[in-house]
C-alpha cells in the first residue's frame, strides 16, 4: 500500500520535473516548483509511514510554510519587480 | 525486510537522478528568474534525499534555508542585478577539467570509507558508546543529537553561536554605509521612471504620475 502510493507520488515527481526542466515559461516552473513541495510533503509523509516512523509528520508543516513563503516571494517580485514593494504607500491605498 | 533496503536504494536513486536533471537545467538556463526557482525545487529535492536518508533534522535545514530563505534572498539580489545573462565567451576547458578532477578525487576518497549503514564502523565504536552511556548516567535528553549538540558540545556551540554574531554585526557595520546612499539613490531612480509600463502592474499604470513619488516620506 504505501509502496504504491510512494511509486505513484515518484512518478508524479517525475513528471513535475520534466515539466520544471521544459516549462517555456516562468510560470510554468512557479507551478512546478510549488507543486514538488507539495509532493516532498506527501514523500515525507509515505516514506514515514513506510520506515515506521511516522513521528516527523510535523516537518510537512514547516514544508508546506515554506512553500507557500517561496510562492509568494516569487509571485510578488514577478508582479513589483520589488521584494519590499508597499502597495499602500506606493499606491496611496490600503488592502481593505 | 529484505524489500526495504531496495526500495530505499530505488527512491534515493531516483531522487538523485531527478537532481542530475535540475542541476543541468541549471547549467543551461539563462534567465536568473528561472535559475532562482530551479534552484528552489533543487532544495526541496535535496531535502527529499535527506528524509530518504533518515536524516530528517538536515532534511529541514536544508528545506528552510535551501528553498525559504535563499529563494528570497536570490530575488532581493535579482532586483539590485537584473535577471538575464549575457553570454561569456571564455573557454570552458580549464574550470571542466578542474571540476572533473575534483570530483574524481573525492570519489576515490570515498572508497576508503566503511559501507553506508554498517554498524560495526568505526565511527560507531570509536566515542559512540561513552557518549550513550554517560547521557543515560547522568539523565541527559532522551534523544542522542540532541544531547551531543546541547549538553557534550555545549561549549562548542556556544564558541559557533558567537563568531556568528560576531560575523553578522560586522557585515551590518559594513553595510550600514553603503546602504543609505543607494536607498537615497533607489528614491529618485523610481520617480525617474515611473512612467515606464514594464513590470509594473495595472492599477500603477492607470494612475500614472498621481502616485510619483509624493508619498513616500
Amino acid at each position: 500500500m504505501f509502496y504504491l502510493s510512494t511509486g505513484v507520488i515518484l512518478l508524479a515527481l517525475l513528471i513535475t520535473v520534466v515539466r520544471a526542466v521544459r516549462g517555456p515559461t516562468v510560470f510554468d516552473r512557479v507551478l512546478a516548483s510549488n507543486t514538488i513541495g507539495t509532493l516532498a510533503i506527501l514523500l515525507l509523509a509515505s516514506i514515514g509511514f513506510l520506515t515506521d516512523r511516522p513521528e516527523f509528520l510535523d516537518i510537512g508543516l514547516t514544508y508546506g510554510l515554506l512553500n507557500l513563503i517561496g510562492t509568494f516571494a516569487v509571485l510578488k517580485f514577478f508582479r513589483h519587480g520589488d521584494l519590499a514593494y508597499d502597495v499602500e504607500e506606493k499606491e496611496g491605498k490600503a488592502w481593505k | 525486510m529484505t524489500e526495504a533496503p531496495n526500495a530505499e536504494t530505488f527512491v534515493i536513486s531516483l531522487l538523485l537522478t531527478l537532481l542530475a536533471g535540475i542541476t543541468l537545467a541549471i547549467i543551461r538556463q539563462r534567465n536568473m528568474f528561472g535559475v532562482v526557482i530551479l534552484s528552489g525545487i533543487y532544495s526541496f529535492l535535496m531535502a527529499s534525499i535527506m528524509i530518504a536518508l533518515d536524516a530528517v533534522d538536515v532534511a529541514m535545514t536544508e528545506a528552510s534555508v535551501g528553498a525559504g530563505i535563499s529563494t528570497v534572498i536570490l530575488l532581493a539580489t535579482l532586483y539590485l542585478t537584473g535577471s538575464m545573462e549575457y553570454p561569456q565567451r571564455r573557454s570552458v576547458i580549464i574550470p571542466l577539467c578542474l571540476s572533473l578532477a575534483v570530483g574524481a578525487i573525492l570519489i576515490w576518497g570515498t572508497s576508503g570509507l566503511p559501507k553506508f549503514g554498517v554498524a560495526d564502523a568505526p565511527i560507531h565504536k570509536h566515542v559512540g558508546p561513552t557518549y550513550i552511556q554517560y547521557s543515560k548516567d547522568h539523565k541527559m535528553p532522551p534523544n542522542m543529537v540532541t544531547a551531543v549538540l546541547a549538553d557534550f558540545r555545549g561549549y562548542d556551540t556556544l564558541g559557533e553561536t558567537a563568531v556568528v554574531f560576531t560575523a553578522g554585526i560586522g557585515v551590518l557595520l559594513l553595510l550600514q554605509g553603503g546602504w543609505r546612499v543607494s536607498s537615497a539613490g533607489r528614491k529618485r531612480d523610481d520617480e525617474d521612471d515611473e512612467n515606464e509600463p514594464s513590470a509594473r502592474s495595472a492599477s500603477d499604470a492607470a494612475n500614472g504620475g498621481t502616485s510619483a513619488g509624493g508619498t513616500s516620506a
